[in-house]
């Protein structure tokens, strides 16, 4: 079940809009701060609260890559692997994480600490190489950065 | 040296937040346009020959012209901030920097085209680009810029942020729509365009960011201060952002027509490592690429237009004699397979097979044929779908093996890389 504050924000949320499906996105956004992630009961509750059919929101989940469907580490690493990061050297950036991490593209380490994505660009084409953690953007990339980065978060 | 506009307050302290913003003269031109008719304000913007800055260059005052006077239907200004086309960095840069000049832009699109309600989509993963919007939207309804009868006016309008959540399709305008309306972001049919039937099935003008930032400058200083800033036919003072191997990468505010070589070589600094140059996309992923012999093109919609390619977006990526660009198609059409929404079929199944075919020629697999089997699904997804995106690659990949066939025949005879 989602928190009566939650529950409260989706609700508030249906005010920026004409209708109340529309707060779809917000809703699940509310959902992935509270839970960590989408789950199937979170969308459920989201359907219930805007007064929707369940597959309108579970179609909606499933479209977009930033809700994660499974559980992520507590650092979400996602490098962008696009044109300009990829000139840079965006492919040792993610071989450098890898092996810092011991683990592979997708996989989240055992501690639940990092999880490491491959993802498209994320409009940061003039710092690259580059990557989001949360919510934060880590620009200009080098191997010694990247070891300070995660070494304050481990 | 050609003066900033859009950027002139980037570099100043906490220049987002509305007191910077008011030092420099801000919201004078909301001041300014709320004294005009909206007829006088869309004819200032008709004559300023602004033509939009997302990638299409449809001139704004024309589309703004579309939307209905009656009073009596309601109408919405939408924002595209959903950023999104690859080498494309220039509206993440207003929007965390100087957010208010955005808002005044679109106070003022709003009270020209009679909508009380405005989004702005911005991408999901610009999270501080969205809470610099929410605090400045904040701000200005405080400072009676935004809200109930803005600066004593009649006038009143509400703004809210929308975002996104990982999809480049939702750069393309009608889904765009369909994602503010909470719904899987597949493009519709057009017609009705939106200035017809657009969100929540209401007549809407979908504009880009950079485009907005415009128009208060317009408004202050008058069209024929922006008509004459670079060429007649696409006027104005542009964005560019220069990545990949040049030794400045950045953002540059410079005047439309700006020729691509003093782009990449005067600011830019030129190419890295003193390598040698080879190819250049100039209007992000989509536009198709140049080489050495193109790069005296000026920079502007139909200069580009001329030479096969783009100015898209104005991101400009740079590549050096060590780029393989068979490799460097791969990349971008897994990508553009990666993003395509599923809706239509050419592009659905044409980009699942282009990629296929692209990563075997790339690693060493590619048949003889191969190359023409490229350029034939090209052709089979080209102008079949609805949105531009399948068309966008087929720009892209038509150019690359226009300008370099011989490496990807290469790459098929030779089973490796020439580079």
């Amino acid at each position: 079940m989602l928190s009566e504050n939650a529950v409260k924000e989706i609700n508030e949320l249906t005010s920026k809009y004409a209708n109340r499906r529309s707060a779809v996105m917000p809703a699940l956004t509310v959902v992935q701060k509270e839970l960590g992630y989408i789950t199937e009961e979170g969308m459920r509750d989201v359907a219930r609260i805007l007064g929707i059919k369940p597959v309108l929101v579970f179609e909606v989940a499933t479209f977009y890559t930033m809700y994660n469907k499974k559980p992520v580490g507590k650092y979400h690493i996602q490098v962008c692997t696009n044109i300009a990061c990829s000139l840079l050297g965006a492919e040792h950036l993610m071989d450098f994480l890898s092996r810092k991490l011991g683990v592979k593209v997708k996989e989240t380490t055992s501690d639940k600490k990092f999880t490491l994505s491959a993802v498209e660009c994320l409009g940061s084409c003039g710092t690259a190489p580059m990557m989001q953690i949360n919510d934060n953007y880590y620009e200009n990339l080098t191997d010694a950065k990247v070891e300070e980065i995660l070494n304050n978060l481990r | 040296m050609f003066e900033p506009v859009l950027l002139k307050n980037i570099n100043t302290p906490d220049s987002f937040t509305i007191d910077a913003y008011l030092k420099s003269g801000g919201y004078e031109g909301l001041k300014k346009a709320l004294e005009m008719s909206a007829d006088s304000i869309i004819q200032t913007v008709k004559d300023s020959g602004l033509r939009g800055r997302g990638g299409a260059g449809f001139p704004t005052g024309l589309k703004w012209s579309f939307i209905s006077k009656d009073p009596t239907i309601a109408k919405y200004l939408c924002c595209n901030a959903d950023e999104g086309e690859p080498g494309t960095f220039k509206d993440r840069v207003i929007i965390e920097k100087d957010p208010h000049q955005l808002i005044e832009g679109m106070a003022i699109a709003c009270y020209a085209i009679g909508a009380a309600n405005a989004y702005i989509y911005i991408r999901g993963e610009f999270v501080l680009g969205a809470q610099r919007l929410e605090d400045a939207i904040q701000e200005a309804t405080a400072k009676g810029c935004l809200g109930k009868n803005i600066l004593g006016s009649s006038f009143s309008l509400n703004m809210y942020v929308h975002r996104g959540a990982g999809a480049y399709i939702c750069g393309e305008e009608t889904a765009l729509l369909e994602s503010i309306e909470g719904r899987r972001a597949l493009p519709r049919v057009k017609p009705p365009f939106p200035a017809q039937v657009g969100l929540f099935g209401k007549p809407t003008v979908i504009n880009n960011v950079e485009t907005l930032a415009c128009v208060p400058h317009i408004i202050n200083n008058g069209a024929a201060w922006f008509a004459a800033i670079g060429p007649a036919k696409s006027p104005g003072t542009k964005l560019f952002g220069v990545s990949g191997h040049v030794n400045k990468p950045g953002l540059y505010e410079l005047p439309m027509g700006t020729p691509l070589r003093e782009i990449i070589y005067d600011y830019a600094g030129g190419i890295r490592g003193g390598r040698a140059f080879k190819a250049v996309i100039p209007g992000g992923v989509s536009a198709p690429m140049l080489i050495e012999k193109d790069l005296d093109t000026p920079m502007d919609f139909d200069s580009l237009a001329a030479k096969g390619t783009m100015l898209g977006s104005g991101a400009i990526v740079v590549m050096d004699d060590t780029v393989c660009i068979v490799k460097t198609a791969l990349r971008t059409h897994e990508f553009f397979h990666h993003e395509s929404c599923g809706k239509c079929t050419p592009c659905r199944e044409g980009l699942d097979w282009l990629v296929k075919v692209l990563r075997r020629i790339e690693g060493g697999e590619g048949k003889e044929g191969d190359v023409d089997l490229l350029l034939k699904l090209c052709v089979d997804i080209f102008g079949r779908t609805f949105c531009p995106l399948g068309d966008g690659a087929v720009m892209a990949l038509r150019g690359a093996i226009n300008c370099y066939r011989n490496e990807f025949e290469y790459h098929v005879n030779h089973k490796r890389c020439m580079v």
